[in-house]
């Protein structure tokens, strides 16, 4: 029996990958260890190594496929003994089942309760009213959006610079700077020592000397390391100089739960930052948002920590294309337009009320969902007008309940919208625990849109 | 604890002859800054030396009585003792061109970077005049104009921000050079090793000094660092060090001279101990209970810079009424500072809402 080389998950969000390269061809006998092939993951390109001994039958998937899921059949191996050229025949079928397959190839890949908060990803149903009627749509994933966002900054000021771990030679540890070394040369684009409190600080130094440097947590976990400089050094500055000196430094990178890297790895820092008076703070969803909004904080006079969001980085969205598209920061978009509840979310949360929003729409109840998208200063007038329309609000945050954004949200129905409240604002979060590592439990302490469909139904009494 | 201790010697007695400055034994063959000699100034320079560190001398002891008087608050760190440490190496520094960065015992950086005393006693007095409103206080004073930088209450947070300066003039290329102050204290944060590494690693144009004032707080060196010799501390990362003796302002202009020369040169960093001693405590409400009274006395008796400086101006040919002149002129700018900082307004209230972005949102 021939053995199947299937395609290899190489992070723990990787569904889908490019076949770059075979550096072996049918007939060559291989043993393990020897590299068959060449990988492009959505954080890296990465070499396949053969883990059996035999000779390559059948290659099933040519070198510069795109898309190819996890779990696909790529190559049969002939085992020793077993004639090549007549496992032939075997694979037809195996492509064919594949079609379907990436469910059935789940169980073999590790789950994860992420996948409750992606599936519903790249919604965006309403138009935002910052962009022409009639630009052309680019399908653009979130981490294009973003690079394209610093290079386009870049281009226009000598004086922004991007510096962190690994965002030069390697290119980004997600990817996301990738290329910018190749155009911009390596006294713009900085490989850092592993030393986030030390870079942090050179970047808010550079800044209050007048550079506008971009600074790259390769997750913002590690900005734990970094936050006296966030908020001490940079946030504070301009008050403590009486508005002399500046600090305009964006700190950016992904923020929140990744998939299956536990408790340390997972976390989401947006109330944390929030809380700050002289930061501004920005968690976009889309790949548009996230495009104009990193343009709009790369050019903001004030320090900015942004948040990205690693599980949506693979994600496609309409980007409009325009040689300078810039959103206003602390303006809230409005997803999805209805009248019977006010869903109000950021980042990958917003997905989850979209989703959501379908499945109440399917019950006969009318969401609308709003985006944030900048939490610090955040958008209370969108967010009154809205409840003010359905007289009921439910805050979806992937992150813990305590002192949250959606207990901010809370507060502000409950200070400046009382009126318009038809039942208590109500916090769908995810679980008041350190996020666990096995996937049952990642799952359950994660929110999901069945939670936010339950607390809809409570707020509006059905 | 007098003058410069001699290197590799813990407990080297008080009366040791001290040598001007020390450099750190080399490693290798790798080049190495000279040893510095002591700065030969004209009487001119002198006396420019003697009139800022009397002018830092007496605004910090007029500092220290309106804080007594409750007209400043909060925490206040004079500078007495260490005059010779700021004047000595910023005179070899361009204001306007090479940055500036310390802590919080920062009155004595600005006064000798040619900064309005009156703007900074209006600051110690939280009035709308003062450099930074009345917003930042003693620990939080800038001025981009000069480039000085603060005044950073956090301790070692300066140590990387004065990285980041460096970067710019590196980037900038407008050869410039960054000046980072920290204490005896601050040299044991994690986050100056971040930044001697990356200063190192990129060579940027930054002379580290560590003011070695003999106590942390209350801790003293010994208690608190495994290698007390400080200027060694850049080794492991290839930063050549200097000790210096930080009473005698010629020799600390001297050691400035040194590592201007390496870093405006393109030589990556270099490490310069300053041993200094401060009078008064670490900030006011300090009572100082860590040594004894007859140790500062002795300090004061043997090793005052102004003192030193002053005997060298007699032996030049200045004469006494020179001085008392010079001195009646000093007393004069500072009770000007202090009647200045004590009429000046309070902020407006509008005030407290103002300065926390620059932009509109």
């Amino acid at each position: 029996m021939a053995i199947e080389l299937k395609m290899p998950a190489l992070s723990p969000t990787m569904e889908e990958g490019t076949l770059s390269k075979w550096l072996v061809k049918e007939g060559d006998a291989v043993k393990s260890g020897d590299i068959l092939a060449e990988i492009e993951t959505d954080k890296a390109t990465m070499e396949f190594e053969a883990v059996d001994e035999g000779t390559i039958a059948k290659i099933v998937i040519a070198e510069g496929t795109d898309g190819v899921k996890v779990g696909e059949v790529i190559a049969l191996i002939a085992a020793e003994g077993e004639d090549a050229s007549a496992v032939e025949a075997a694979p037809q079928a195996a492509p064919a089942a594949k079609a379907e397959a990436p469910a059935e190839a789940a169980p073999k890949k590790a789950e994860s309760g992420t996948q409750q908060l992606v599936a519903p990803a790249a919604r965006v149903s309403v138009a935002d009213p910052d962009i022409p009627a009639g630009t052309e749509m680019v399908k653009t994933t979130v981490r294009e959006a973003l690079r394209d966002a610093m290079a386009e900054e870049m281009r226009a000021d000598e004086t922004v610079f991007v510096m962190g771990e690994e965002v030069a030679q390697y290119q980004g540890a997600y990817k996301v700077t990738q290329g910018l070394l190749d155009e911009f040369g390596d006294k713009r684009v900085i490989d850092t020592p592993i030393t986030e409190y030390g870079f942090a600080g050179v970047g808010s130094g550079a800044a209050m000397a007048g550079l506008k440097p971009i600074v790259e947590f390769m997750t913002f976990n590690f900005a734990m390391q970094a936050i006296d400089h966030v908020i001490n050094s940079a946030a504070k500055t301009n008050y403590m100089s009486g508005g002399q000196m500046r600090c305009p430094i964006v700190f950016r990178g992904p923020n929140g739960a990744a998939s299956r890297v536990g408790a340390q790895h997972s976390q989401n820092y947006g109330p944390w930052y929030a809380a700050v008076p002289g930061l501004i703070v920005i968690a976009p969803y889309s790949a548009a948002d996230a495009k104009g909004l990193l343009k709009a904080a790369i050019r903001c006079p004030d320090p900015v920590v942004f948040l990205e969001n690693e599980l949506m980085y693979g994600h496609s969205f309409d980007v409009p294309k325009l040689d300078d598209y810039v959103l206003p920061i602390g303006k809230a978009r409005i997803a999805r337009e209805g009248k019977d509840v006010t869903l109000v979310s950021y980042s990958i949360g917003v997905g989850v009320a979209l989703e959501a929003a379908d499945k109440l729409a399917a019950e006969g109840i009318e969401a609308e969902v709003i985006d944030l998208r900048t939490l610090r200063p955040l958008d209370k007038e969108t967010v009154l007008k809205s409840l003010a329309k359905t007289n009921r609000m439910v805050v979806v945050e992937e992150g813990w309940p305590v002192c949250s954004i959606a207990s901010e949200i809370a507060a502000i129905a409950m200070e400046d919208g009382f009126d318009d409240l038809d039942a208590p604002v109500l916090r769908v979060t995810n679980e008041d625990v350190p996020l666990p590592y096995a996937a049952n439990l990642e799952k359950a302490a994660l929110i999901k849109s069945d939670d936010v469909v339950a607390a809809v139904k409570k707020v509006t009494y059905r | 604890m007098a003058k410069a201790a001699q290197p590799r010697t813990r407990k080297a007695p008080a009366a040791a002859a001290p040598k001007s400055a020390v450099s750190a034994a080399p490693a290798s063959n790798r080049e190495r800054p000279a040893e510095p000699v002591r700065y030969k100034a004209s009487k001119q320079e002198m006396l420019d030396f003697y009139s800022q560190m009397l002018l830092i001398r007496r605004f910090e002891e007029k500092a220290g009585q309106l804080y007594g008087l409750g007209l400043i608050g909060g925490f206040c760190h004079l500078y007495i003792g260490q005059e010779a440490v700021a004047v000595g190496l910023q005179s070899a520094l361009e204001v306007g061109k090479d940055s500036v960065i310390t802590g919080y015992r920062d009155h004595g950086h600005m006064l000798a970077y040619g900064i309005d005393p009156k703007v900074i006693m209006a600051e110690l007095t939280g009035r709308a005049a003062g450099i930074s409103r009345g917003k930042g206080g003693s620990m939080h004073m800038f001025s981009v104009e000069h480039k000085f930088y603060g005044g950073h209450g956090i301790v070692g947070a300066q140590v990387s921000l004065g990285t980041g300066l460096a970067f710019k003039h590196k980037y900038a290329g407008d050869g410039g050079v960054a000046m980072a102050y920290f204490g005896d204290g601050a040299a044991n944060q994690g986050q100056v090793y971040e930044s001697f590494n990356m200063a190192e690693l990129w060579k940027l144009p930054i002379i580290f000094v560590i003011e070695n004032n003999q106590y942390a707080m209350g801790t003293s060196v010994n208690r608190a660092s495994s290698e007390d010799q400080l200027y060694r501390r850049g080794e492991s990362f290839r930063i050549p060090g200097i000790q210096v003796d930080g009473m005698d302002v010629l020799a600390v202009r001297g050691a400035a001279e040194e590592a201007v020369a390496w870093v405006r040169a393109g030589k990556g960093p270099i490490l310069l101990e300053l041993k200094t001693y401060r009078y008064r405590g670490h900030s006011m409400s300090d009572p100082a209970k860590y040594r004894s009274r007859e140790e500062v006395q002795a300090v004061r008796d043997k090793s005052d810079p102004i003192e030193h400086l002053k005997k060298e101006l007699e032996a030049a040919g200045v004469t006494e009424d020179e001085l008392k002149a010079l001195e009646k002129d000093i007393r004069k700018v500072v009770q000007d500072a202090a009647d200045f900082a004590e009429e000046a307004p309070e902020p407006e209230l509008s005030e407290l809402y103002t300065d926390v972005l620059v932009g509109q949102y």
